[in-house]
């Protein structure tokens, strides 16, 4: 073990490895609920040619790897099951290109959202990307590789989705380009006209590749933005109200929030509408859609738009939104996760029974956030829980009440969205046999000592 | 101080910690030098309450992360959370129990023992601590401020330049101060963000008894760090003085026209300490005084004021060093931001920051491109000649 360790130390500098205790547990655990499990070593590479030196000695000794962005996903999809080599990405943090006119980015493996927006208001203003509202340290692949949503899914479809190429590192060490970057010099097509191979690497948590770059498609970032709050107490409303409003094809992001805090508002769904125009008449224009849209609503007297004060609209209008983190503290306990399926909208009547019986029945404080995707052809719903660290009855219980809302989100249809290696086991049961077979062809050919985070995707 | 216990595992480590306001770069001094997750604050949280919960032993390297925070404050700015006032604390209420178990780095431990043995952490001579202010004058009753030095201010070479500046410029302005000399104590900052509170008692007490028997009601600090336990924890230990920065009663005798500051043509960027801007809001008055001085053009840092980056010398690491090493080390990095405004002086107001980034310039190879200079060295270079 100790020559792996120089071997690493070798490879990134000595300041870059360790296999001390701390850092071992550390990054053998997130802030979810999954049992840790701690690597052998914790590895912070800076180049692509670290990192192939590092998969070679991987594939050399046997010894799994696991790469990492912040580990925000809750769903422990890097802790090393297995133990091995953590590759930390942060240190490949550099923002490549901003191509203005094709609109793309080319970033690093480890560039965090927040850098990238960041430089993008400082140098490229009228141009935007999708940022979610994990905190700001998520990094960008890592968002992509768990098919994760932003402030653009609304509009154009799971972050994955804009990915406008790739560079990995294969399981066997082999650097490859995906995309048009694989036959020019410009990164704006993750594959079409040709096969889309970035299939091959997005949703699979690193168990067939690690992304040393990736391009992102880049947006248009209108001069205004504006945030209006829908309030309605029937939940039978909800799917055809967050459907009519992202059919107008003119909304930012379409969330719908349901809580039983503030006392205020309980009981009522609280749908965030935000939309953005290049002019104060594009945006009263899209206003009056959102109005007149929703007009039959208002007249039923089922709902109505709340007046949202100035000071409350920061927050709801802040990228990436501090509120969510929050969340984690509600009940002082430093702790929350989620079970995000994704699924038809319409299933969201059942989906808030089920939330509030599971939250009744492990006595659990709950909160449910539905992000519309892709103009309404289906939304994340989430069943969250907030559990108090220093309490395990408390933290059992909203694994329990997570682990039951996965299952029927299954039976209702759903998919469960960046699931923990459980789930993971619940939706391959539940696969199609051969489409089971060809992820595990892939698996193999791809990886066929076995070393990338070992425990994920894997068919028992 | 709160059971910090009962409250730490409340860190979600989501990470806002490590970040400015504009996510533009990483502000956690000991994070952007070490890079491991286990050096940002929710690194540290998570393991010192691993600790308590006996998940991970106590080792050297355990306590090394620990005092690696240079309890800049940026993690209080940056956190979402309502606990986000108390975050230092629990930093200082976990190095508080290791101190109690014995159980700190030797670095540390030599920073108890010099400041315990000798008055000071340099580990030099109480004998010399006046040696400094050849013909300053000593505090006597009725003077209107004593003027306290501190012990970089005392003892260290740059630090020394920074303390006769500001007393060649009181002289000018005719302010009524005086000096302790060599019957001056350490201020106990440092002991106290390290987390020795039995250390720190004795230094308040001692230096309050002091301040009463000489009967001295106003305390002019020269380091924001004196200042700021002078002004936030001494009081509850029987304070009865009040207290400035130097940068304040400076920014005063400008606007009295007391001091009138002549040409003076540099480009000066201003580098906010930590303990004057974050912990006690004190952003305008430096920033003032610069742009009092004919001919000076004030250049901002992409991070200023509560976005500042911290020179990398808090919790007692002017002396102990521990983000040292590497070009990723807080006050290289922050040379390198100060040079890329275009500046020809950075600017301080703090003689921790002068020591840091002093040393920085060197290493940088910054040497004759970028000055680090006090603010009370520009303030006499630009006060005309005597006749």
């Amino acid at each position: 073990m100790s020559d792996i360790y120089e071997a690493l130390a070798n490879i990134v500098g000595k300041d870059y490895v360790s296999n001390q205790a701390e850092e071992r547990y550390f990054y053998g655990r997130d802030p979810g609920l999954m049992p840790p499990h701690e690597p052998d070593y914790v590895v912070m590479p800076k180049t692509t040619e670290e990192v192939q030196e590092i998969v070679k000695l991987a594939n050399r000794e046997k010894v799994p790897v696991v790469p990492k962005g912040a580990g925000l996903s809750l769903t422990g999809l890097v802790i090393p099951q297995r133990g091995g080599i953590l590759l930390d990405m942060k240190r490949m943090d550099k923002i490549l290109e901003v191509n203005e006119k094709a609109g793309y980015v080319i970033v690093e493996g480890g560039t965090t959202h927040a850098a990238l927006k960041s430089h993008l208001e400082k140098h490229y203003p009228h141009l935007r990307h999708s940022v979610p509202d994990s905190p700001p340290i998520a990094t960008v692949v890592a968002n992509a590789v768990i098919h994760g949503q932003g402030r653009l899914t609304q509009q154009h479809g799971f972050n994955s989705d804009m990915v406008s190429g790739l560079e990995v590192v294969l399981p066997t060490g082999e650097v490859c380009r995906i995309g048009s970057c694989a036959v020019s010099p410009y990164w704006f097509s993750k594959g079409p006209p040709m096969p889309d191979l970035t299939g091959l690497f997005l949703g699979w948590f690193g168990t067939t590749g690690i992304i040393t770059k990736l391009g992102m498609k880049l947006y248009p970032c209108k001069k205004f933005r504006d945030a209006m709050m829908f309030l309605t107490d029937r939940v039978d409303l909800v799917p055809d109200i967050m459907r009519k409003l992202g059919r107008t094809e003119m909304m930012e992001d379409i969330v719908s929030s349901f809580a039983p805090l503030p006392l205020r508002l309980k009981g009522n769904f609280n749908i965030l509408v935000v939309i953005t125009g290049d002019s104060e008449e594009e945006l009263e224009f899209k206003r009056k859609m959102a109005w007149d849209t929703l007009w039959e609503y208002f007249e039923s007297r089922d709902g109505g738009f709340l007046s949202v004060p100035p000071d409350m609209k920061v927050p709801l209008l802040a990228m990436p939104s501090k509120d969510t983190t929050r969340f984690a503290d509600t009940s002082k306990g430093g702790g929350f996760e989620y079970s995000g399926p994704i699924t038809p909208i319409d299933k969201y009547p059942e989906f808030i029974t089920k939330l509030e019986e599971l939250a009744s029945r492990y006595k659990l404080f709950y909160a449910s956030s539905a992000r519309v995707i892709d103009g309404a052809h289906a939304m994340m719903f989430s069943f969250s829980y907030t559990f108090n660290r220093a309490n395990p009855d408390e933290m059992n219980r909203a694994k329990t009440a997570l682990d039951e809302a996965a299952e029927f989100a299954l039976e209702e249809g759903g998919v469960i969205w960046k699931p923990n290696i459980n789930e993971q086991q619940m939706v391959m049961k539940r696969m199609d046999p051969n489409t089971l077979k060809l992820m595990t062809k892939i698996k193999q050919l791809l990886d066929p000592n076995g070393i990338m985070n070992p425990g994920n995707w894997e068919a028992k | 101080m709160q059971n910090y216990a009962s409250q730490i595992h409340r860190c979600f480590r989501c990470g806002y910690c490590k970040f400015p306001t504009d996510y533009s770069s990483f502000n956690c001094p000991s994070y952007r030098r070490f890079r491991f997750d286990s050096y940002s604050t929710g690194g540290r949280l998570w393991l010192v309450y691993a600790w308590l919960k006996g998940e991970v032993e106590w080792s050297e390297h355990l306590a090394e992360i620990l005092y690696a925070c240079t309890t800049c404050k940026n993690c209080t700015e940056q956190c979402p959370m309502k606990f986000a006032g108390d975050i230092v604390d629990w930093i200082v209420g976990a190095r508080s129990d290791m101190v109690e178990k014995g159980k700190i780095p030797p670095r540390v431990a030599r920073f108890f023992e010099g400041v315990y043995g000798y008055g000071n952490p340099l580990k030099l001579l109480r004998s010399d601590r006046g040696a400094w202010a050849d013909g300053t004058k000593i505090y006597a009753p009725g003077d209107e401020y004593l003027l306290y030095v501190g012990c970089l201010g005392s003892y260290d070479e740059n630090a020394q330049k920074m303390a006769k500046s500001l007393v060649d410029v009181f002289n000018a302005a005719g302010v009524s101060f005086g000096i302790l000399g060599n019957d001056e104590e350490c201020c106990g900052n440092e002991v106290y963000m390290l987390g020795e509170m039995g250390l720190f008692q004795t230094l308040v007490e001692k230096n309050n008894e002091k301040f009463k028997e000489l009967g001295v009601k106003k305390i002019v600090a020269l380091s924001p760090h004196a200042y700021n336990a002078m002004k936030n924890n001494y009081p509850a230990l029987g304070a009865v003085f009040e207290v400035h920065h130097y940068t304040q009663l400076l920014y005063q005798l400008i606007e009295q026209k007391k001091i009138k500051p002549s040409q003076n043509k540099a480009k000066v960027t201003y580098q906010d300490p930590c303990f004057l801007g974050r912990y006690n809001k004190i952003y305008d008055e430096p920033r003032q005084i610069l742009r009092s001085i004919p001919g000076v053009e004030l250049v901002e840092m992409e991070r200023n004021r509560k976005d500042s980056f911290c020179c990398g010398g808090g919790s007692g690491n002017f002396i102990m060093d521990l983000l040292a090493g590497s070009e990723d080390s807080p006050g290289r990095v922050r040379v390198r931001e100060a040079y890329e405004t275009g500046a020809d002086t950075l600017a301080v107001a703090c003689p921790s920051c002068l020591t840091m980034l002093t040393d920085a310039i060197k290493t940088e190879d910054l040497d004759g491109k970028l000055a680090v200079k006090d603010i009370s060295q520009i303030v006499k270079e630009s006060l005309p000649a005597k006749k």
